[in-house]
């Protein structure tokens, strides 16, 4: 911002907040790449360990929201500086749901105990992971940057982590009819699958978050979506 | 002396060109380029607005921005003061407003106004409001006393002063002398009502109490307000105009203005960044 506040603590407060909102970011990433980890290694401790550090995020959210409770009534802010604070919640609380969703991956390494564990499907997960990641990285720096042009990137490219999704579930659906003792395996994988699938989601929130901070309206246009797991088949083009 | 550029009659008032904020509603007020001196210093510059029967239109800004001059201009009180002139157009209906010919105190009437500091004749709390009416009407003692009752009861006053209406008005709370104000302005039936800074001497009680009369008194007035309270314009007003430096720098719906400006010096100002 070009001039700083009369009132240089407003500045402080907002900075504290934004800093906060990275805090929580970097943590949420890393839940997602552990959470990830764990299961492709099928790490039981490190999938125990995942689900310890959720509390960390909560945590970090419940700061965030009384600073902003606090400087909402401090300073009573307008404009652009109410945005920045009402658009800090909303990234905080897409950061908590991101952590939920990394904490029921971590929780599911311990039931995979079966036998059978097809490579290529962690890789699709693998892949959908780091496209997803790479997702919430992108919009976290348009947040902190304030970059819109990055966050319309990361709202439009949701598109594609919802095409794999749905080929990663017509793909599960197959080796279920194929051999019934995958179904346990497959069905931990598939609500694996959707937690990342949502994850995602979250970006485009945030994505939507950086849009209002920025141009003061909510964003109209409908998302393009490639979800089509509602109606997901085992053989392809039949959807 | 008084310099004015007059158009005497405007046909079709009511229809403003176009490019001026809040055109496309029922124009009470209509300010156009409106430029005003105070001797030399050339205070408000090209001024362009309307304000809009039954809405609140609020004036933000700095101190010595114009807005207390604006507003000062719709019931010619500029008038009062020597060297000061005003050039442009300001429609009240269909009547120019710097018409040098306009009887003042039938703009007066139309044109009411509250200042920041109450300011209660030194009489009774009655004659405060019937003192203003007589000036302007003759009417019966029976007429008189409706008249009085229903101008404290629309200035939110009515109860807490209908058992003591023969004691002075100054033996009042200044929130409670406010409100008497406001009924005093009330009385002689006005169309608009311009309130300058009128909470700014008033306790958060008080000031609440005149806010929730100035949504009420918008059913049935124009009103205009200049705050220095942010946060006051953004509640009681329904248009908000940014001043700087006496030019008009952005007007719009105040929900707009205080949420996401136009202009990056709105908000600066109205984010607490200026200077």
């Amino acid at each position: 911002m070009a001039f700083e506040h009369t009132t240089k603590a407003f500045d402080s407060d907002l900075q504290e907040l934004t800093r906060l909102v990275a805090e929580m970011g970097g943590l949420a990433e890393r839940q997602i790449v552990d959470s990830v980890d764990a299961l492709t290694r099928r790490d039981v401790a490190l999938g125990a360990r995942v689900v310890a550090a959720d509390s960390e995020i909560d945590q970090l959210q419940r700061v965030i929201e009384e600073r902003a409770v606090l400087t909402i009534a401090r300073r009573q802010p307008m404009a652009v500086d109410l945005r920045e604070i009402v658009g800090a919640l909303r990234v905080a609380t897409d950061l908590e749901r991101i952590g939920d969703l990394a904490k029921n991956i971590g929780k599911r390494v311990n039931a995979l105990d079966n036998d059978f564990h097809p490579l290529k499907l962690i890789r699709g997960l693998e892949h959908m992971t780091d496209l997803v990641q790479s997702q919430v990285k992108a919009v976290l720096d348009a947040y902190a940057a304030h970059d819109l042009p990055a966050a319309m990137v990361v709202w439009n490219g949701d598109e594609e982590v919802d095409a794999i999704c749905t080929s990663l579930f017509r793909e599960l659906l197959t080796y279920m009819m194929e051999d019934p003792r995958n179904i346990s395996f497959c069905i931990h994988l598939m609500f694996c699958a959707k937690n990342i699938e949502r994850i995602g989601d979250h970006a485009t929130n945030i994505a939507e978050t950086v849009f209002y901070m920025i141009e003061g309206q909510q964003i109209l246009d409908k998302r393009p979506k490639g979800d089509m797991t509602n109606f997901a088949d085992a053989a392809p083009g039949n959807t | 002396m008084t310099e004015i550029s007059v158009a005497t009659s405007v046909p079709n008032a009511g229809a403003p060109p176009s490019a001026v904020a809040g055109q496309d509603e029922r124009a009470k007020v209509s300010v156009r380029d409106l430029n005003f001196y105070y001797g030399d210093n050339h205070a408000l510059k090209a001024i362009n607005l309307n304000l809009v029967a039954n809405r609140v239109t609020a004036f933000i800004g700095p101190s010595g921005c114009g807005k207390s001059t604006l507003l000062r201009i719709f019931n010619r009180m500029y008038d009062l003061y020597p060297g000061q002139r005003a050039t442009g157009q300001v429609m009240l209906d269909s009547q120019n407003v710097l018409d040098p010919k306009l009887d003042l105190n039938l703009l007066r009437a139309r044109v009411g106004m509250v200042f920041q500091k109450p300011t209660p004749f030194p009489m009774t709390i009655y004659e405060n409001i019937a003192f203003g009416v007589r000036l302007y009407e003759k009417i019966s003692k029976s007429e008189m006393d409706n008249r009085v009752e229903r101008a404290l009861r629309g200035g939110a006053l009515w109860n807490e002063v209908k058992d003591k209406l023969s004691a002075s008005g100054l033996s009042l709370s200044g929130g409670q002398q406010q409100r008497l104000c406001i009924a005093r302005t009330i009385a002689v039936r006005p169309e608009v009502i311009l309130f300058d800074e009128p909470c700014s001497a008033l306790d958060p009680i008080s000031t609440a109490k005149i806010e929730e009369l100035i949504d009420e008194l918008k059913e049935d007035y124009t009103i205009a307000i200049v705050t220095h309270n942010m946060q006051q314009a953004a509640r009681v007003s329904d248009s908000t105009a940014f001043m700087y430096l006496g030019e008009l720098i952005e007007f719009g719906e105040t929900n707009k203005i205080f949420t996401s400006p136009t202009d990056r010096r709105t908000q600066d100002y109205i984010t607490g960044r200026f200077g």
